[in-house]
């Protein structure tokens, strides 16, 4: 490999794929065509059959049946590495670099011939001509931990166009970047493309990133290329339909009509709290939030969202400055929780808001299997009690659960957010306060959540909505916050919220 | 020892030659566990091996006669403790702190076992340099009595340091001890580099425990480690897993452990066995200070299961 020489893009075409684990189907005879230098975007649901076509093609996986012809020639693909000799790469959606290692050393390492003995003078002169050519730039020497999330993506694209691959899978490579990153990110891969210097073949979930940037689409659903074709022949509404098929999807509530001047559930004050490298602090002066009300919090991960919600769920200390709940001090115990009615439904809530080896129905419980009826505490825990509950919840919330003492941990992401759902919506709510509800998860699971907290907010609650997920805010809240650098930086009415300004201030650009 | 002749001055002259003749053990037991740990492993065992390593030192020196052979075989044994302990761990679900633990019982029941024999016997001691020999004064002469390990030990953390950034197997390490998920799509497999890198620490402290039994105190007997194995472990967090911390750490913890006989040879006579906890109390000390409840060590490698 010499990183010096000029690249050429290669084609790759798979033809009648199958593959089969044991008695499923992940893949059904599916032929998709992406020529050299286009850029193909390859659409479907989770468990549609998106990542294990990719496996298929970078060696990861075997297919039961079917061929995979690059440029005009057959092949076979034993293994990652047959893959990569023949210049395939894979941009994964959690990031691959080695965080304690400089960018150099990243890009070093992962060469398939690095010498014994390292010549960081020969090797920082001929990855400063190799960056030269490339339309990314990027600090080399500073360690992969201290980077932000657009440049560890673009780092990783670096990297396998480093190591010479000239057909790249992107799986989802915008999830975890401002909009203003993904459409630099993807602006550059795209001129790449049309050069002629690279093959592109991007997952994504996001209409208007594959009407933007790519030139063609196939889309998969249970295992089977319901679709195929250019992308400006087909709209948003026609891709959806290939998607999802005909199930139906949970519609949202419409917005009932915002009262001004309703109570104000939650107040803020001057709070201060450390942030989790105890470098730097979070700072939020002044936030409120009425009820029947969703305040959203954008802001891209690592600027304080994460510590914030740790303060109001009590998990992490505060130095100072006050949260009050109608009123009232809030210190996030479980009395005051009660008594206020707050209910929390943090970012992955099999790790934050279950014990997963616990079974469903004690999960489920977690909030009332110590108060009786009228709320006053048992001394004896009835599992009789506890089961009839749960299975109330489960039945009106559609948890797909084996049975309700199966541990939680056995439920699909999905499963286990409407089954924390179901707790916490459950009874009186005066105060929800949601981070990432809907990370990972799929359509209709997606579309569901996001319509129980509407409902939860029409029916009076005040909720606080913190997420990466610019499409989801704007969808959902009445107000925006923008959280960049540990502190609110900028506040929009939903009304007049663009994401162009609202990507600026993410960004930290004001 | 008689200290009169320089006074009050033998207390430091007696802490600086304790902190080169106590560290070396530290040194290289640290260091093991520094290319241990790099890798994401923890071997808590090593001061079985230690214990093992200071017996088969003695053992081979006294049959031999040579303490060079010594040397060699403890450096074997300790590879082998080493290349068990990381051909466990690769192993689904086996932990390796529990593995660490029954190792470290076993290689000092072993040792205790096969070193019966040998304890009678005195076998001949590693050479040293006497870079005291400018000075008449005997204490300045038996302060800078510099045994080769001791220097061996101090170019091995200037290499290892280097080492770390600049070679192939340095930055392999690294990687592997970060993130198991980023090594596998290189092409690296986990388990044979953490394999090595234990064998390898498992070595240097097999020749730790040589140094115990053939210089420094220099004889086999059961009591003959005090805890370094399991202080080097400690010893490493401190150091940050930076090979030339762990140098710096060893000669703080031997100069405390030297304080109590250095005091008792001006003669102190009341308290000073308190002193002799002291590089006990150090280790306490400082792994409290050097810790903190809501941040995680900065520059542990990723894949530790203690920072996990």
């Amino acid at each position: 490999m010499s990183p010096t020489t000029r690249m050429k893009a290669v084609g790759v075409e798979t033809i009648g794929m199958t593959m089969r684990f044991g008695a499923f189907t992940a893949l059904d005879d599916v032929s998709v065509k992406v020529p050299a230098g286009s850029f193909h975007a390859l659409l479907g649901e989770n468990g549609a059959g998106k990542s294990t076509l990719v496996k298929c093609m970078m060696g990861f996986y075997h297919p039961t049946s079917g061929d995979i012809i690059i440029d005009d020639r057959e092949v076979t693909i034993a293994s990652p590495r047959d893959a990569s000799a023949l210049g395939l790469g894979m941009v994964y959606q959690h990031f691959t670099l080695v965080p304690s290692l400089t960018g150099a050393e990243n890009l070093v390492i992962s060469r398939e011939k690095v010498p014994g003995v390292i010549d960081w003078r020969k090797e920082r002169a001929a990855l400063a001509q190799f960056m030269e050519r490339m339309p990314f730039k990027l600090p080399l020497d500073v360690k992969v931990a201290e980077l932000a999330a657009g440049e560890k993506q673009k780092l990783e694209i670096v990297k396998q166009l480093y190591l010479g691959r000239s057909f790249l899978v992107l799986d989802e490579p915008t999830s975890v970047l401002t909009p203003g990153e993904a459409q630099e990110v993807l602006g550059l891969v795209r001129a790449m493309t049309r050069a002629g210097d690279l093959t592109v073949l991007m997952i994504s979930h996001k209409f208007h990133e594959v009407t933007a940037f790519a030139d063609d689409v196939s889309v998969l659903r249970k295992g089977r290329l319901t679709g195929t074709g250019r992308v400006t022949d087909l709209d948003h509404r026609q891709m959806a339909a290939m998607m999802i098929g005909d199930q139906p999807i949970a519609a949202l509530d419409s917005r009932a009509e915002p009262k001004p001047d309703a109570e104000i559930v939650l107040k803020v004050k001057a709070l201060k709290a450390p942030d989790r490298t105890g470098l730097k602090s979070i700072r939020v002066e002044d936030l409120g939030v009425r009820s029947g009300e969703i305040v959203g919090i954008a802001g891209i991960s690592g600027n304080g969202q994460k510590e914030f919600l740790e303060v109001l769920a009590g998990q992490r200390p505060r130095d100072a400055g006050e949260v009050m709940v109608r009123g009232t001090a809030y210190a996030a115990t479980r009395a005051e929780a009660r008594a206020l009615n707050v209910r929390l439904i943090p970012e992955e809530p099999l790790k934050n808001a279950c014990a997963p080896k616990m079974t469903v129905a004690e999960n489920i419980s977690f909030r009332t299997f110590d108060i009786d009826g009228n709320g006053k505490p048992v001394s004896w825990i009835s599992t009789g009690t506890i089961r009839t509950f749960s299975a109330r919840l489960v039945e009106q919330f559609k948890v797909k659960t084996a049975s309700l003492s199966s541990p939680i941990a056995s439920l699909s992401g999905g499963n286990v957010q409407r089954a924390v759902l179901a707790r916490e919506l459950t009874g009186e709510v005066d105060l929800l306060i949601v981070s990432n509800p809907c990370f990972g998860l799929d359509f209709s699971a997606v579309a569901e959540i996001r319509a129980r907290i509407m409902k939860a907010r029409n029916a009076g609650a005040a909720v606080l909505l913190m997420s990466e997920d610019l499409d989801e805010l704007l969808e959902l809240s009445d107000r925006i916050f923008v959280m960049s650098d540990g502190a609110l930086v900028y506040e929009t009415p939903i009304a007049q919220a663009s994401v162009q300004t609202i990507g600026e201030h993410m960004a930290g650009h004001h | 020892m008689d200290a009169t002749g320089i006074g009050l001055w033998g207390v430091p002259l007696a802490i600086l030659g304790g902190a080169i003749r106590v560290s070396t053990p530290f040194i290289f037991v640290s260091l093991g566990e520094a290319i241990t740990e790099r890798s994401g492993r923890i071997n808590l065992g090593l001061e079985g091996t230690l214990v093992f390593g200071a017996m088969s030192a003695y053992a081979v020196a006294v049959m031999t006669g040579s303490p060079w052979l010594g040397l060699i075989a403890a450096a074997f044994a300790g590879l082998c403790f080493g290349l068990f302990h990381g051909w466990i761990c690769k192993f689904p679900k086996v932990n390796d702190i529990a593995i660490g633990i029954a190792l470290m019982l076993f290689g000092s029941g072993l040792a205790f076992f096969f070193g019966k024999p040998f304890i009678q016997p005195s076998a001949p001691d590693l050479p040293a340099i006497p870079l005291g020999a400018w000075s008449d004064i005997p204490q300045v002469q038996a302060a800078l009595d510099v045994n080769m390990l001791f220097l061996i030990g101090a170019a091995l953390a200037v290499f290892l340091w280097w080492a770390f950034r600049n070679t192939r197997a340095g930055l392999i390490l690294r990687v592997v001890g970060d993130s198991s998920d980023a090594a596998r799509a290189m092409g690296l497999n986990p388990n044979t580099v953490r394999l090595a890198a234990t064998g390898v620490g498992g070595a240097l402290a097999g020749i730790g425990g040589a140094y115990l039994s053939l210089y420094y105190p220099g004889s086999w007997t059961e009591g003959i480690s005090s805890g370094q194995g399991l202080m080097a472990v400690a010893l490493v967090i401190f150091a940050r897993w930076n090979p030339l911390g762990c140098f710096a750490a060893a000669l703080l913890f031997g100069g405390a452990g030297a304080l109590g006989p250095a005091l008792q040879s001006v003669g102190v006579t009341q308290g000073y066995y308190l002193f002799y906890a002291a590089p006990y109390i150090l280790t306490l000390v400082i792994m409290i200070a050097t810790s903190s409840p809501s941040r995680s060590l900065a520059g542990a490698p990723g894949e530790l299961s203690i920072t996990k």
